[in-house]
């Protein structure tokens, strides 16, 4: 059910101490209703009045910590099923595969290859956030080691793991990098509920279809457990799609708050060594609701569109994506090289600098901080002019890097030209067209 | 206590659209409930997957895509070739020689590269233009015209040329109309409106509502296609249950992760492994996000999709 900010209110201190963060105990009420503060950021509600409220005012989908330190992540918290209606707020995190009943050997490779993918793309570090370390009864390598040689590698781990005693001896040497356990099944829960509890870890609960998985969740919070994130895979793919969505569905539009936890989806299990059929399913899953999302493998070719489509489907919608301003050379471009100017919206970023490399021309595209605005919207709200342009060119100490005085800006603010000679003398403004389509003939013709 | 979900069944549908004549006519939309939802509703009409192919034949073609080509020298050879992929429903054949800017083919040489096209296959046909409004007016019509009797799908008909390619497509040569407007549900809107107010049977209509490869703006194309299917479903919109119809080809075979060599990166690894996942990421994000056909190019993007779908299905 939800509160109204009064209902809230009426149980509040009414101190108005500020110590939440918000201005008045009204305002700081008002936000607990909307979800965007929880109640126990003011420390004078009284037990009971938080009792009351906390059930009450509970987001729809809960929020699990899983990591420690700069590998803690957020899963979950989600309040909204599509994007735009708000925003997703915890992004899909991608797990690399490995198992006990690998050899040796296909276990170092399978680690080796983990910190091999690492760039940057528009400010944010791509990488492989977690592993999944798997348990398999049979295995030919010991457990506990395989997750103390995985723990090196200093990502946040899932041990899947459905054996009480051989999940506790890993939990032993990797606990206090907060891993999940995912290792709760219809008919090992109450024991491993302890294991989890005691080594304060999150708890994955999996069972053969939604019905078992759904009461071993409501068994768990009778608990007391409320860490829980949910496994899932089915037998088909088909299968763990309708699970992943009915289960986000029941939480968020229709408030089954025992619905309403962090998914872990296990290709590997549905792709069955089919590289490619992983990688559509990874952007599926990425789309449609996974929050742990276990691959056989994260090389670039599955990374590279995979974290650029997080990327994308992960940003506020309110909030324009950005590039950082600089100078970016390319096709080789150097100091001697032609410079284009444009703005520092994503969008318009990508689709000038791939028709510039498409050109094959080298050049140095120079982004200006226009405040993550589009060429016109910019140039209309006073961030993209010959001043600030001016002034980005002192900032950036740009007559000293390059040695081109060649300027080509954006064909849209073409009356911008005479302004900008003036502030820039010695450049020879250029033109470009109104489209970045044509730039490939533009900068050929030149 | 079993877990109990709520049916997200619509009362709205998108409607269903035939491409094609005889046999291998294939039929795109008609669902009640979200892309691959077929835990509310069964989906009759499963995603449709196509075949990319332009007038240049291989000429600008990466080598990976050229040597599932090999011994194809005449254009009717490359479209055989491409129709005999698995997992191909349809075949698109892209006019991009058209460019003014670019090879600036005439309109006699393109149609006649059609023509070639067109007889040498049977599967349904897509057709898209050159990208510039005003050769794909003209060029569109005599495709159109062209292509009588096949009850093609005519791709990019714009808001700046609609008229022409409208008209010629959706009136006088009895085709679909692809209505291209750019991640934006009011233009994708305001189209479908142009076009049916111009007399075109609102079930004669296609939607591409723009496109881009995962990474490059991706979120706008995501919510375009999203917020469409909304309007079409929950508010019943009968101006945006046209079926979508989505290129992904012609965009992620663009982009610097799928075309630097290996030589150039080393560490990106085999050039042609990135290519297939670029494109089949990007066309399994738009069919998830609401593309009832996407638009490929590789053959093991096409057989993989093609999978998945039928998998999810």
């Amino acid at each position: 059910m939800a509160l109204k900010g009064l209902d809230i209110f009426k149980l509040s201190p009414k101190k108005n101490c500020k110590e939440c963060g918000s201005p008045t105990c009204m305002a700081f009420s008002m936000k607990v209703a909307q979800g965007a503060v929880d109640i126990s950021a003011c420390p004078y509600f009284s037990e009971e009045a938080k009792a009351q409220l906390s059930e009450a005012t509970a987001p729809p989908m809960k929020t699990v910590k899983v990591g420690t330190g700069s590998e803690e992540f957020s899963l979950g918290g989600e309040t909204v099923l599509e994007r735009h209606e708000k925003t997703f707020v915890s992004k899909t995190r991608y797990a690399a595969f490995v198992c006990n009943c690998m050899d040796a050997a296909t276990i170092d490779a399978k680690l080796s290859q983990i910190p091999a993918v690492e760039y940057e793309r528009i400010s944010e570090k791509m990488y492989v956030e977690m592993i999944y370390v798997n348990y398999a009864a049979d295995g030919q390598s010991d457990y506990v080691e395989l997750v103390k040689k995985a723990a090196a590698l200093g990502r946040t781990m899932v041990l899947g793991c459905t054996d009480v005693e051989v999940a506790k001896a890993a939990l032993a040497v990797c606990k206090d990098s907060k891993p999940v356990l995912n290792g709760a099944t219809p008919d090992n829960y109450e024991a491993m509920n302890q294991v989890a509890k005691e080594a304060g870890v999150v708890l994955g609960v999996s069972g053969a279809n939604m019905n078992e998985i759904y009461d071993t969740v409501k068994a768990l919070e009778a608990a007391g457990n409320k860490d829980l994130v949910i496994d899932t895979t089915g037998a088909t793919i088909k299968e763990t799609f309708a699970n992943t969505v009915q289960l986000r569905r029941a939480a968020i539009k229709d408030g089954d708050r025992s619905c309403g936890y962090p998914s872990i989806v296990n290709l590997r299990k549905l792709a069955k060594g089919d590289m490619h059929l992983q990688s559509a399913l990874a952007a599926v899953f990425t789309i449609k609701y996974g929050s742990i999302v276990v691959m056989e493998e994260v090389t670039y070719a599955e990374a590279l569109p995979l974290f650029g489509l997080r990327q994308n489907i992960f940003t506020d919608p309110q909030k324009p994506m950005r590039v950082e301003p600089g100078i970016y050379p390319i096709n080789g471009g150097d100091e001697n090289s032609i410079c284009l100017t444009t703005v520092d919206f994503a969008l318009t970023y990508f689709l000038v600098s791939g028709e510039l490399e498409r050109s094959g021309v080298p050049c140095n595209l120079i982004i200006s901080d226009a405040g993550g605005l589009s060429v016109l919207t910019a140039w209309a709200a006073g961030k993209l002019s010959s001043g600030t342009i001016e002034k980005f060119w002192k900032e950036q100490d740009i007559e000293s890097k390059i040695k081109s005085r060649k300027l080509v800006i954006p064909g849209k603010v073409a009356v911008l030209k005479g302004e900008i000679e003036a502030k820039l003398p010695g450049w020879e403004i250029i033109i470009a067209p109104t489209e970045a389509s044509q730039l490939v003939k533009f900068l050929k013709d030149m | 206590m079993p877990f109990t979900a709520k049916s997200g069944k619509f009362n709205a549908s998108i409607k269903a659209v035939t491409i094609g004549t005889g046999d291998k006519a294939i039929t795109i939309g008609g669902e009640n409930v979200l892309p691959f939802y077929t835990f509310d509703a069964p989906i009759e009409n499963a995603p449709k997957v196509g075949v990319e192919i332009t007038d240049f034949g291989m000429e600008n073609e990466p080598e990976c895509i050229k040597k599932y080509y090999e011994g194809c020298t005449t254009l009717a050879e490359i479209a055989k070739k491409a129709a005999s992929f698995e997992g191909v429903d349809f075949l698109c054949f892209r006019m991009e020689g058209g460019d003014p800017n670019g090879a600036n083919k005439s309109t006699e040489e393109l149609i006649a590269a059609l023509k070639e096209v067109a007889d040498a296959v049977d599967l349904p046909l897509v057709v898209s233009g050159s990208k510039n409004v005003e050769k794909d007016a003209e060029l569109l019509t005599k495709a159109a015209e062209a292509l009588q009797g096949k009850n093609a799908v005519i791709l990019p008909a714009r808001e700046e040329n609609y008229k022409t390619v409208g008209a010629a497509a959706g009136l006088a040569y009895g085709q679909i109309v692809g209505a291209e407007s750019s991640v934006d549900i009011n233009l994708a809107k305001q189209l479908n409106v142009l076009l049916t107010q111009l007399g075109v049977n609102a079930s004669n209509i296609a939607m591409n509502v723009g496109t881009a490869t995962a990474g490059y703006g991706y979120e706008y194309v995501a919510s375009t296609m999203q917020r469409v299917k909304a309007a079409a479903l929950s508010q019943n919109d009968t101006q945006l249950q046209m079926p979508i119809i989505t290129p992904v080809a012609s965009e992620t075979w663009g982009v610097k992760e799928s075309i630097t060599s290996e030589a150039d990166i080393p560490e990106w690894g085999d050039q042609e492994r990135r290519g297939v996942d670029m494109e089949v990421q990007t066309a399994a994000a738009d069919l998830a996000c609401g593309s009832n056909a996407v638009i490929l190019k590789h053959p093991t993007s096409i057989a993989t999709i093609s999978k998945m779908i039928k998998e999810l299905i």
